[in-house]
Order: C-alpha cells, then structure tokens, then sequence
C-alpha cells in the first residue's frame, strides 16, 4: 500500500502491487497528472491539492450537456468529540462553513459524507445542523458508523434519510449528473469490512439501469468503495458488485469519509476520492498501530482538516477536486 | 446454662463449619482460586486485550474502552450487546453456560475477540 501511495507521485501509469481490493482490475491503473508537486503530503504540509477527472462525453457532443456543476463535499465532523486530538470540533467544523462561505466559485450544494456526530446524540445532530446552516446550502447526507450507534440509523434516517430507501440510500439529478448515496455502515459482519449489501445492491442495479451510459455518475457513501486499508476496515465488502452496475458510465466519481485523511485513484472509469475530516486526522495507513485520532501539535491541526470543492470545468470537459486545507 | 446453650447452638454452628472446612480445603475450590481471576478485557487501540479469555461459568465478564472512540461489543451469535461505550466505559456479561463465544466490535468488525467459558 504505502508504495502504491508512493508511486502516486510519478504521476504516469504505474503497475499496481497493491491488493486486497477485490475491484475487478484491468492491469494497470492510470494515475492522474498531478496539480501542484508533492502534493500528496497534504498531511504534512497542509497543502492544497487539486486534479481534474475526465468527463467524458459519449455523445460527442462538444458543447457539453452538462450544466455548471459545483459543490463542496465535507465529512466526519465527529460533533461531540473532545479528545486531545481537538478538543474543539465545534470551532473547525465553523471554519470549514467559513471556508465553504469564501469559495469564489459559490457550490449549489453540499454532500456530508458521514460521522455528522460522534456518539450519534440528538443535540450532536443538532448542534451539527446549527453550524451548518450558516452555509445556506441544500445538505445531503450519508451516515458514517457514528450516527447509527444503538438504534440502526433510526434516529439518522428521521432527520437526513426521509425520502431514502431501506436502510437510507438514495440517488438524485443534478445539472445532467447522477447522485447516488450508499449506506455502507450496517449489518456489519465479525472480521469483515463495511458493506453494502443485497438489498441495497439491488436497489442500485435497478437504479441506474434508466441512466445513458453518458450520464456521469457520482457515487458517495462513508466508509471507502475501495480497499485502503483492510487491517483498519478500511474498505467495504461488496464494493466491486456495486462497481460492476457502474461500469458502462463514462464516468464515475466515487466520494468518500471515513479516514479522516485525502487519498485517490483512478481505476478506467472510475476515480476513487476520500476527504479530510473537520474533526481530527487519522494515522496513513499501517503507519500507527491502530487507526484511531491522530494528535498533531495545536498550530498544525488546521493544515489536516478540510474540505473538497468540486467544480464541473466546462471548457475541458473535466471535473476538477480541490481539497483545500482549514490552515 | 452455658452448656445447655451450646448444645442448642450446635445445629447451627455444625453446618457452617463443614462449609468452612469444605472450602478452605477442597481441591476444586482452591483450584478457582488459583486462576487468574482477571475477567476484564481492555478494548484499546482498536483491538480487544487479551483477545481471547478463558473463564469458569457464572463470571462476570466486563470490557472497558480505552479508546477515544466509541466501539459496540456484540456477540456474533447474537447472544450479548453492549450499547455503544464511550471512553472509559464498561460493558458487563455473565457468562452461566460453558462454551465459547466468538465476539467483535459491530461498528469496527475488524476487531474480534473470544470468550472462553469452561
């Protein structure tokens, strides 16, 4: 793994050695140029990263039949937390509304991809709405492992998941682009990973079976669609059948939580996308013994939260993702 | 008097010393007592310590998380769930029947651990 994340750097194709995701692969994966040099070490340095995945459009059609696109995903506020890691969640949650308020480029709206709160508290959830009403944003939600603690989601389905099915999937349209969000946190098995399943999967067959294979698809859902990090569970179950429905689009972006830490790859037509955390970081992968929050000298919390800005560029026919940094 | 007053007493006193006497030298009960009476297990770092326990029936299991996050004990038979235990909380079982019981955390399945009831 830790040489996969490596070779990122080269920027060009790279033959992959790492393994255990079981996503269907074709040899190699394609890595992206990178904007900025040595951006990876977002961790580090706080630095703003950015790369742009290729809409392709199967129509041909060179004026592009997609609208404007831009919106700004955010994740794992962990709202009541208050370790050492951040005793404040509630200040860098404000930040990143602040960070969110001062985009040039202002998103339609806003995907949370999960861990809202941090003990899956009624006053969590609100004190989360509160802050984020600052945005004056349409919010979309998917729950992370810490907002359906105690009661299956209930709680979370009664206030985010209304119009959702099951367990709290959803999918919606918007601009010419098809969202879906994948619930990955229930029923989960002993020794296993997050999963999805069957229910759940058909339900998404089904869903995008409607959809031309020009639509762009983004897919959002908590715990990553692709195996990180299986000794930290950082992966789900049955990702690659849900990633099989998805393989006639031309494009798929899949935007997940969960590791509190940015980490990408492009796999043919999907590109595989995991935001900061506004809460605290979370070790690289094997880099600790365990997965859990990660203290960094006060002055140097801000540099690894953040948020992820996404904006359709018309003109090159791309969707670029900027993680910027709260510093 | 005094005499007339132990042997009226006798009845009483006869069994509880027998019960002292069983105890105090019976080997079964002074096996129990020779092993590790610990029945706590640590849920730190992610990961449950020691990960497997043995035990006699009618113990008292209880786990403590350490972490700072919260994790579920659940059992993966269904037999015992905890709520989820923030820092520093307990969760506790009485285990009456002999068996093993395989366990893991329901919102961290990576982290298993087994419970041991002889």
């Amino acid at each position: 793994m830790a040489k996969n994340l490596l070779d990122r750097h080269s920027g060009g194709v790279i033959e992959h050695d790492h393994n255990n995701d079981g996503i269907d692969r074709r040899g190699f994966l394609k890595c992206m140029a990178w904007a900025g040099t040595g951006a990876f070490c977002l961790m580090q340095g706080g630095v703003l990263r950015s790369f742009a995945l290729p809409f392709r459009n199967h129509s041909g059609d060179k004026s592009g039949n997609l609208g404007e696109l831009s919106f700004v995903q955010i994740s794992d506020s962990h709202m009541g937390f208050n370790k050492p890691a951040n005793p404040d969640v509630v200040a860098t949650l404000k930040a990143a509304v602040d960070k969110i308020n001062a985009l040039p480029q202002q998103p339609e709206f806003i995907l949370h991809t999960g861990d809202i709160s941090h003990l899956s508290k009624p006053e969590e959830f609100d004190n989360v709405d509160q802050i984020l009403k600052a945005t004056n944003k349409e919010i979309f939600f998917v729950p992370g492992e810490h907002d359906v603690l105690n009661d299956n989601g209930a709680m979370f389905r009664e206030r985010y998941g209304k119009n959702s099915k099951g367990d709290g999937w959803y999918s919606f349209d918007k601009n010419g682009t098809h969202f879906i969000g994948l619930v990955n946190v229930l029923n989960l098995k002993a020794g296993g990973l997050g999963a999805l399943g069957s229910e759940q999967l058909e339900w998404l067959e089904d869903d995008v079976r409607h959809l031309k294979s020009s639509t762009p698809v983004i897919v959002f859902a908590h715990i990553p669609l692709w195996t990180v990090y299986p000794r930290w569970g950082w992966g789900t179950e049955d990702s690659a059948q849900a990633l099989s429905y998805l393989k006639r689009f031309g494009s798929v972006t899949v935007l997940n939580g969960h590791i509190h830490q940015t980490m990408q790859k492009v796999e043919g037509n999907v590109t595989f996308h995991t935001a900061c955390s506004t809460a605290f970081p979370q070790p690289a992968p094997g880099t600790a013994d365990g997965p859990g929050p990660m203290k960094v000298p006060a002055d140097q919390l801000r540099s690894v939260l953040g948020i992820t800005d996404v904006n359709y560029v018309q003109k090159r026919h791309a969707l670029a993702l900027v993680d910027s940094s709260l510093a | 008097m005094n005499r007339r007053f132990l042997v009226r007493l006798l009845p009483a006193i006869l069994p509880l010393a027998l019960v002292a006497i069983l105890t105090l030298y019976s080997p079964r009960a002074a096996s129990q007592e020779a092993k590790p009476s610990s029945t706590e297990v640590k849920v730190d770092n992610f990961a449950f310590a020691p990960q497997t326990l043995t035990v006699s029936a009618n113990s008292t299991v209880t786990w403590v998380n350490k972490d700072d996050v919260p994790h579920v004990i659940a059992s993966d038979q269904g037999v015992f769930k905890s709520k989820a235990l923030d820092t520093d909380d307990k969760y506790s079982y009485t285990f009456t029947k002999p068996g093993t019981y395989t366990y893991f955390c329901s919102i961290h399945p990576k982290m298993t651990g087994t419970i041991i009831v002889h």
